[in-house]
């Protein structure tokens, strides 16, 4: 079942431009929903898949978003071969400097000093940046370079959306290839019985390290392309409100999973936006999304794919023998 | 040289000195019982040894290493596997699966990212299943498993790195007479590879296939030796007839 979930929701995606070429929002909305995605994905790799409990994933999207506005603006550089790597390695690097701080200290952490501490992260950088005039401070960085491709600049649209759901589509590969390796089976049962793994003889807070540095990478990247799409990009980006929604993206659509995320940020994103023509409902979109959070944590864990995905298949298995029922 | 040397480790809870100045020998290639009544401190020795906690003091040297303060991953690297006595596999994967992952734990990074022993392993999961009689489950939730079998899913995923001394705590609990039968039966091959330190109630299982034995009481070693000579000891059967 699973893998007809994928295949249909990329397919959406692909098709999505040639059926609402004429509708420049619906194609804007659309990539928001790709970018926010990959922000998504990078929390659920955390969570979903490894048991991290991060409420800080906005800091490594936020922080590279400024990162190449200030490429941008300071050296009027934004080839995208270029930057968006270096926002991967921003994020990356972020990521780790914060587990080698969070994880692998002489004690084994509690998730919920794990959480504390990404959500402290976050909301120091967003307090930070708010007062810090180089970066714009409260006002953020507007009229961002727009990200090019040798002579071609992207603006909002179809070729910025190509270049988004092809972000997307590596990084989903590479993730798909990650969490149904061997390594895969590692991070399966960390997040089951963190304890017993260590009898085995793994370094579980390594592989909770490395995961943590993938998905800064991650939300590295969707930061980047977030701030180039915008044209704008301010303290709200790398803090916990950000963190959060991803959180809620994630959870709603369902995590553990990797196409979880992408179809909540969609169903999210899309209901906002349909939404939000009616004033009087989007004064109180803020409390629907709180309820609903709470309606789906308390009676579908497993979110909006668990209505179709057995967990027997969400977390699947991962022997050469393939196993057969 | 002792393959297990734990030297005068104390462990003390509060009040409470849950050992008190344990010394204990294990030989290469024997079978150690550990006896002793309820609450005499047999659990906490072994996860002493296996680094679920630390001794208040003492050593422990295992394999001429000092091992007593070494994070748990360390000492399963050297050699050391265990069982705990609340049993405690992966219920949510395959019966499959939580075999692989005991048995490539020795990988590393990159290997396991790239699944590079995948294929490698296959046999050896499944050899150490039918050792087991759980070859016919192995695509069966380990969850789905009964008491009895997870009991013997962790000895075989224990065993499944080749470890130099397995550590069992109570392998037998819960299980029916028919099932301890064959667990003694599963055991005793494994002395060629190594040796075992078992914690057990069932007096007769435990003198059918330890060598030696060493009984507990209140933290303290009351005596050691083999089994002949344990009971002979009249203060092992007054201990014995306490309980009762
Ligand atoms: N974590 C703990 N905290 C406090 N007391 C403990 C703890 N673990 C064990 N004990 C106490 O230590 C003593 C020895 O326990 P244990 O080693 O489990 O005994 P056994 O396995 O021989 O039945 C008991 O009195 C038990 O209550
Ligand atoms: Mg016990």
């Amino acid at each position: 079942m699973l893998p007809v979930i994928e295949l249909a929701v990329f397919a959406a995606l692909v098709v999505t431009p040639f059926l609402l070429a004429d509708r420049t929002d619906l194609i804007t909305l659309v990539t928001n929903v790709i970018i926010l995605s990959l922000l998504a994905l990078s929390f659920d790799l955390c969570w979903g898949f490894s048991g991290i409990m991060s409420f800080g994933q906005a800091l490594f999207f936020g922080v590279a978003g400024y990162v190449v506005a200030l490429v941008g603006r300071d050296l009027e550089f934004s080839q995208l071969w270029a930057t968006l790597p270096l926002a991967m390695l921003v994020g990356g690097l972020l990521a780790a400097g914060l587990a080698v701080f969070l994880l692998l200290g002489k004690r084994t952490p509690s998730s919920i000093f794990v959480a504390f501490g990404t959500l402290t992260g976050a909301y120091a950088a967003e307090r930070l940046v708010a007062g810090w005039q180089y970066v714009g401070a409260g006002n953020g960085l507007s009229a961002i370079r727009l990200m090019a491709f040798g002579d071609y600049e992207f603006v909002e649209g179809v070729e910025f959306y190509a270049v988004a759901l092809a972000a997307l589509a590596l990084v989903y590969a590479a993730s798909r290839y990650l969490v149904r390796s061997q390594m895969g089976l590692v991070l399966a049962g960390m997040r089951q019985n963190e304890e017993r793994l260590a009898f085995f003889g793994y370094r579980v807070q390594v592989f909770k390290a490395l995961v943590f540095s993938f998905a800064g990478m991650i939300a590295g990247l969707s930061g980047a392309l977030y701030s180039y799409h915008q044209g704008f990009t301010g303290p709200s980006n790398l803090g916990p409100g950000l963190s959060t929604t991803a959180v809620i993206y994630c959870l709603f659509g369902g995590s553990g999973t990797l196409i979880g995320p992408v179809i909540g940020t969609a169903a999210i994103e899309v209901l906002s936006y349909v939404l939000a023509d009616t004033d009087a409902i989007r004064q109180f979109w803020p409390v629907i999304l709180g309820v609903v959070l709470l309606v789906v944590v308390a009676f579908q864990p497993s979110g909006l794919l668990g209505l179709l995905v057995s967990s027997r298949e969400r977390i699947g298995s991962y022997g050469a023998r393939k196993a057969v029922r | 040289m002792a393959l297990l040397r734990v030297s005068a480790v104390t462990k003390v809870y509060g009040p409470l000195k849950a050992l008190d100045g344990i010394d204990l020998t294990v030989e290469a290639g024997t079978f150690h019982g550990l006896i002793g009544p309820n609450g005499s401190g047999k659990s906490t020795l072994l996860k002493a040894i296996a680094g679920a906690h630390l001794p208040t003091t003492g050593s422990i040297l295992f394999d001429d290493t000092d091992i007593t303060a070494m994070p748990p991953y360390q000492r399963a690297r050297n050699g050391l596997s265990l069982k705990f006595q609340i049993t405690a596999v992966l219920t949510e994967l395959s019966v499959y699966d939580n075999v692989l992952l005991a048995l490539q734990s020795a990988e590393g990074y990159g290997a396991l990212l790239r699944s590079r022993s995948r294929q490698r392993l296959d046999a050896e999961v499944m050899q150490a299943l039918e050792r087991f009689r759980l070859a016919d489950r192995a695509d069966d939730l380990a969850g789905e498993l009964s008491h009895g079998e997870q009991q013997w899913l962790e000895i075989a995923m224990a065993l499944a790195p080749r470890p130099k001394l397995l550590l069992l705590d109570e392998p037998t609990g819960g299980m029916s007479p028919e099932e301890r039968r064959v667990t003694g039966e599963l055991l005793t091959p494994i002395k060629q590879d190594c040796a075992l330190v078992i914690v057990e109630h069932d007096l007769d299982f435990i003198k059918n296939i330890c060598d030696r034995l060493t009984v507990l009481d209140q933290g303290r070693v009351l005596g050691t030796g083999t089994v002949a000579e344990i009971e002979g000891d009249a203060r092992v059967q007054e201990i014995y007839t306490r309980r009762v």
